[in-house]
């Protein structure tokens, strides 16, 4: 069975002569939810624009489940559902209108989409805003017309460029749990997004693109498995002792009831735990200090560079 | 897509670009209906009862179908030129773009909003004329033609002027610098046969004066130009602006990166 998505070779000069893609190669599986992370001006947009039309590439290969791009956009294009990082709808237009002309636009008669209009903007907690100008919604609301609007022609492939920019935390909980419920139910998703734990959350798998270049293509716990070192922040019940000094580990005392410490790959966090708590701490809660995916992308993009 | 998907992406093109004129129809139908009557009494009434005859008809006779193809003009190509450009400005053309829509099909749908709004245009502005003087067609067919094809060339000059328009400021160039002009000179207002005949020759580079030639033959019967050739020149210049305008669309030029 042909990949939902799969690139070879993919290059793209831009005709300032910027060459935003060194020749990217892809490939992401039926049902997948992948990740695309990179920095700014890394190529993520660019390849979502080639991907979607948008962009026309300078080499390369693109194929949509199994349809090369060259060969018949059209065909590609009813596979994929685009969310794009920029809002490009009209704002003068009322939010049924706006999915009504993208259903027409995909040859679904007015029938059909007037259904699939009341379930996505149910699902989205649209609903209640159907008749409202564009103009008139919040961004976060703006971002979930923009996902209705590329789920309306139910593609098998949803291309989502930071869907969740500027969307408050309640509400892009329930977008993930939406976007997981698509997924369970067959859609494959690639996702770019800057939340890191967003990524981490919600993606089995994962490319970084870094300069035009696919730094590295893998699963989420493959990437996190070469992860060093983590750092905890650990909570005590107690005020903690002067001397807090474990050995073995390399632990610091950041306030009187906060202890920050160092886990090297191999190092058993349990056997931190006992030691703490022979010298009298009682550890009540504990976390990263910073998201694991975090310390991996920077490490990557920092060796990359 | 199949041939019946491609009829529902056409007429929703259409649905959207009716109603987008039609909601401001302040902006977009009644200026020309207040604008043509005006002409019409100063230049048909006032002023047209002093020259008399021209062309073997009373001047206001001679004017009205130069002012109703001038309506046309501008109505089809104002239409299609903020719309298409008003969508590459809020980006909503993506929307079109990433979607499997034929070309022909986008170009159809644009050209169709443009052609309507010139045509409802023309009612309005016939209907106004009405109030003014006797109206007779000579031949409905020619009549018919010379709108269709009018609406539809000024409709394509609309979308090409706005695929390299990067401003709403150069949206306003063409119609102001190249097609008023071309329009005062096309013959509305005057006979070709006043002018010199050098002026009489460089007018026939004018398509103008086809248009507006060909629509008083069609409702007068007189026209400076031969009809057979003046068709012929409207289909020549139809056939190059849709083969241009498709080019654009095709390529992406000033649409895609």
């Amino acid at each position: 069975m042909s990949p939902a998505l799969e690139i070879i070779g993919l290059e793209k000069t831009y005709a300032n002569g910027l060459q935003a893609l060194k020749g990217i190669d892809l490939r992401v599986e039926n049902g997948d939810f992948f990740a695309l992370l990179g920095p700014n001006g890394a190529g993520k947009s660019t390849t979502i624009g080639v991907i979607c039309s948008l962009v026309n590439k300078s080499a390369g290969t693109v194929r949509v489940k199994g349809v090369d791009i060259d060969e018949n956009f059209p065909a590609a294009k009813r596979h994929l559902g685009v969310v794009p990082q920029e809002f490009n709808f009209n704002v003068f237009e009322i939010v049924e209108d706006i999915l009504i002309h993208q259903a027409g636009y995909y040859g679904i008669p007015l029938k059909t989409a007037l259904q699939r209009i009341d379930l996505y903007l149910e699902k989205l907690g649209l609903a209640d805003k159907r008749h409202t100008r564009a103009r008139m919604l919040s961004g976060g609301m703006k971002r979930r017309l923009m996902i209705a609007r590329a789920l309306i022609h139910e593609p098998s492939v949803l291309i989502l460029d930071e869907p969740t920019a500027g969307v408050d935390i309640e509400m892009r909980r329930s977008m993930y749990e939406f976007l997981r419920e698509i997924n369970a139910a067959g859609t494959t998703i690639i996702l770019t997004t800057h939340y890191l734990e967003e990524a981490e959350s919600l993606c089995r798998n994962i490319a970084i693109i870094n300069h035009g270049k696919i730094v590295t293509n893998t699963s989420i716990k493959n990437l996190l498995r070469e992860l060093h070192r983590e750092i905890f922040i650990l909570d005590s019940r107690e005020p903690l002792p002067q001397d807090l000094a474990v050995d073995g580990f390399t632990v610091s005392r950041k306030d009187d009831y906060c202890i920050e410490a160092q886990i090297e790959q191999g190092q058993d966090l349990a056997e931190l735990m006992a030691r703490l708590h022979n010298k009298g701490v009682s550890i009540i809660s504990m976390r990263n200090r910073e998201n694991r995916l975090e310390q991996m992308f920077v490490s990557l993009l920092e060796q990359a560079s | 897509m199949t041939p019946y998907e491609q009829w529902v992406a056409l007429l929703t093109l259409m649905r959207k670009e009716i109603r987008r004129y039609t909601r401001i129809w302040s902006q977009t139908l009644l200026p020309s209906a207040i604008t043509m009557s005006l002409y019409f009494l100063i230049f048909g009434n006032l002023i047209g009862s002093r020259i008399g005859e021209m062309g073997g008809v009373s001047y206001m006779e001679f004017v009205v179908p130069g002012l109703i193809m001038m309506a046309i003009v501008t109505n089809s190509y104002a239409n299609v030129v903020s719309s298409f450009f008003g969508s590459k400005f809020n980006n909503s053309i993506e929307e079109l773009l990433v979607s499997p829509t034929p070309n022909h099909i986008i170009l159809l749908g644009f050209v169709t909003g443009g052609v309507s709004r010139g045509m409802l245009v023309a009612v309005i502005v016939t209907v106004v004329a009405s109030l003014f003087v006797d109206l007779h067609i000579h031949s409905y067919g020619v009549v018919i033609a010379v709108v269709a094809m009018t609406s539809i060339l000024f409709s394509l000059c609309g979308l090409i002027n706005a695929v390299f328009a990067n401003t709403f400021d150069d949206i306003n160039i063409v119609p102001t610098f190249v097609l008023t002009p071309l329009t005062y000179l096309g013959g509305v207002f005057y006979s070709l046969e006043l002018l010199p005949d050098f002026w009489a020759s460089v007018s026939q580079a004018n398509p103008l004066v086809y248009v507006v030639n060909a629509f008083r033959y069609g409702m007068l019967g007189v026209s400076d130009v031969s009809v057979g050739f003046a068709f012929a020149m409207i289909g020549a210049f139809t056939l190059v602006a849709y083969w241009y305008a498709a080019y654009l669309i095709r390529t992406g030029r000033r649409l895609r990166t």
